[in-house]
């Protein structure tokens, strides 16, 4: 049931302390037989959302209705049939006017296109990036830099990865990029790779890894073939789920969801947030929503200490939000979306302490409970890959200079390893850097750049923080013999 | 150590503060960042070098001698930890500097609710200054000499 007319509180944001959001022109789409109202450079999820709608697709034995989860293309809890083509993830592909839009049934058909002879794009090309994220950027724009041939290809439609919705001034080093908002530093790169004639393919899949470092790409329904001199995966993470009643309802959102529909789509989430996880991701998120008007009414944590920086946890206490430690969602209430939920204390031993239970108020339940490397490709590629906790699960051993045990493939950012952005930029870099040497032969300046980058990324990785990237990193880095 | 890593709350003896005569003798700036974390803006922000550190993860090295409590640094600071108390004027009140990046921004003459680090209201403050660097902004409030040490908030009045 689409839930329309205006008795909706708006949900797109006009005024906000930090972003400015100019939305594109007015236009209609179609779906399920309504007209649906979007603006330019919204998705289609982002409108659907907008306009009222929480359940876009149905588990299939059960039929239980189902949210949208990460919005950022990782996890086809938005799936939808988009003008006849089913599995359509409807949080990247964007509304365009008349599309039309249906749910899909749980055996959808897939319409036959067909190619022309002859018509399948195929090229021979130089360095080959995927992912547009900060580690994708300062890749190719330091392999650019030295002359090489560099493609960036990224499934959205924007480049920038996760920095877009970043609207917080960073933390780290004020000679690299501290002190300046995500969004900002993501333009910047953009900017800069587009002057060194990087040539971007968004809106393009990379679909598969064939020997001798050739990509398939998927692009507008159409398949396309590159064969490279070499690859740098950085294709990000993906959000942890947790494991609580009714945890499939309509309303639970990854924290990172909520930050691409709240400051890259300026859609609010809802009324009220009860916030799962206080490490930096649920902090910093529940503060983006307060300064979006939104109402964080608890932050849950099951540790006994806070997860995030202490900074972070202080000026959400300062605007009176209340963090407790040794909670933890039992069930989360509601038969077709979230209508509130349950937390509960845990003791020492992680079981949940009976007569604790409380009822929390909320109609959106964030899961801030980290993230996963996003690597896939890299099994694929055939990279010997290792479980590492401290870095958020497999990963592929690499040298220091980032390489993979499979030739000319390299990997950086959250796909090797979940740390943040500046060590994702970092590892960019340095990945970039050496494969331009592998590919196009050594250069002393390539050689220095590199060597400060990793020195940056030492220093970034040194305090209590950085504990566990610091011993997880050791743990995967083999010489470079190995690979 | 106060109990700040289930808090959030930080107390005075998790931070340096500024000698009494230090307080007396004009705006001096206080850092409730206590944590090794790789960051540094505020050493980049201060025009008398008075904060410093040898590597990026220390914690702020405060000389309150140096500070002048211009309050740049307040702005700058990613985590928005970093406020400036001035007890030199009266005898009753004195002007507190806090970071803000919410909606509305208060003006100056206007009165709002000062709040403490769990974000309850104090008391009613006017505010006295508003700067503006880039999104984020340093309002200065008066409030009673007694809160010094528990404001660091305010809200706007409906």
């Amino acid at each position: 049931m689409v839930d329309v007319g205006g008795h909706m509180p708006e949900r797109r944001i006009k005024d906000h302390p930090v972003l400015e959001f100019e939305r594109g022109n007015e236009f209609y789409f179609d779906y399920e037989g309504k007209k649906v109202k979007a603006y330019e450079g919204e998705t289609i999820a982002s409108a659907l959302y907008a306009d009222g709608l929480r359940k876009f697709t149905e588990s299939k034995l059960l039929e239980r209705p189902r949210g949208f989860f990460c919005a950022i293309g990782k996890c086809s809890s938005c799936i939808m049939s988009v003008d006849g083509v089913p599995h359509t993830r409807t949080c990247v592909v964007l509304a365009k006017e008349g599309m039309k839009v249906e749910n899909q049934g749980a055996r959808p058909k897939f319409p036959f296109i067909e190619v022309e002879k002859g018509k399948r794009l195929e090229r021979d090309i130089g360095i080959a990036i995927v992912g547009g994220g900060p580690a994708g950027l300062t890749a190719a724009i330091i392999a650019a830099e030295h002359g090489a041939d560099v493609h960036l290809f990224d499934e959205g439609d924007k480049l920038g990865g996760q920095l877009v919705k970043q609207t917080h001034q960073f933390f780290g080093s004020h000679t690299e990029d501290a002190g300046i908002r995500g969004i900002h530093i993501a333009d910047e790169l953009i900017e800069r790779a587009q002057e060194l004639g990087v040539e971007f393919h968004n809106r393009s899949t990379v679909l598969g890894f064939y020997p001798e470092r050739t990509i398939a790409v998927e692009r507008d329904n159409r398949f396309e073939i590159y064969n490279t001199e070499g690859i740098i995966y950085a294709t990000g993470a993906i959000e942890n789920f947790l494991a609580f009643e009714n945890n499939d309802l309509p309303g639970v959102y990854g924290a990172g969801g909520v930050q691409t529909l709240m400051n890259e789509q300026g859609i609010v989430p809802g009324e009220k947030v009860l916030m799962i996880g206080s490490g930096n991701v649920g902090v910093i998120v529940s503060y983006q929503l307060i300064q979006a008007g939104v109402d964080v009414v608890e932050v849950v944590e099951a540790l006994p200490e806070i997860g995030g920086y202490q900074v972070h946890a202080s000026k959400l206490r300062r605007a009176g939000v209340p963090i407790n430690t040794r909670h933890t969602i039992k069930k989360a209430l509601g038969e077709e979306k979230v209508e509130g939920a349950i937390v509960q204390k845990i003791d020492e031993n992680w079981q949940p302490i009976e007569g604790t239970e409380r009822e929390v108020e909320c109609d959106v339940i964030c899961i801030a409970v980290g993230l996963h490397p996003d690597n896939e490709f890299l099994r694929q590629a055939g990279c010997e890959m290792e479980y590492i906790r401290e870095l958020g699960g497999y990963v592929p051993k690499r040298t220091e200079d980032m390489r993979t045990t499979t030739e000319r493939v390299y990997v950086a950012g959250d796909s090797a390893g979940i740390e943040e952005a500046t060590v994702a930029a970092l590892e960019g870099k340095i990945a970039g850097a050496a494969l331009t040497e592998e590919v196009y032969g050594s250069s002393k300046e390539l050689e220095k750049k590199k060597e400060e980058a990793k020195k940056s990324l030492e220093q970034m990785r040194m305090g209590p923080y950085g504990e566990a990237p610091r011993q997880g990193v050791k743990m995967c880095t083999v010489d470079e013999e190995v690979c | 150590m106060s109990d700040y890593k289930s808090t959030g709350v930080i107390s005075l003896d998790d931070i340096e503060v500024p000698s009494d005569e230090r307080l007396k003798a004009g705006p001096v700036v206080i850092i409730e960042c206590v944590e090794n974390i790789p960051c540094d803006p505020c050493v980049a922000a201060c025009p008398k070098e008075a904060i410093s550190m040898d590597i990026i993860t220390d914690v702020p090295d405060i000389d309150f001698e140096e500070c002048i409590g211009c309050a740049l640094c307040v702005t700058e600071c990613p985590g928005l930890a970093i406020f400036v108390v001035d007890c030199s004027y009266s005898d009753e009140k004195c002007k507190i500097t806090v970071p803000y990046e919410y909606l509305p921004v208060p003006d100056k003459g206007e009165m709002v609710y000062a709040l403490d680090k769990r974000g309850d209201r104090v008391q009613k403050a006017e505010v006295v200054n508003v700067r503006q660097s880039g999104k984020t902004y340093g309002i200065t409030m008066e409030v009673d000499k007694g809160n010094v040490w528990s404001v660091r908030g305010l809200e706007v009045m409906e």
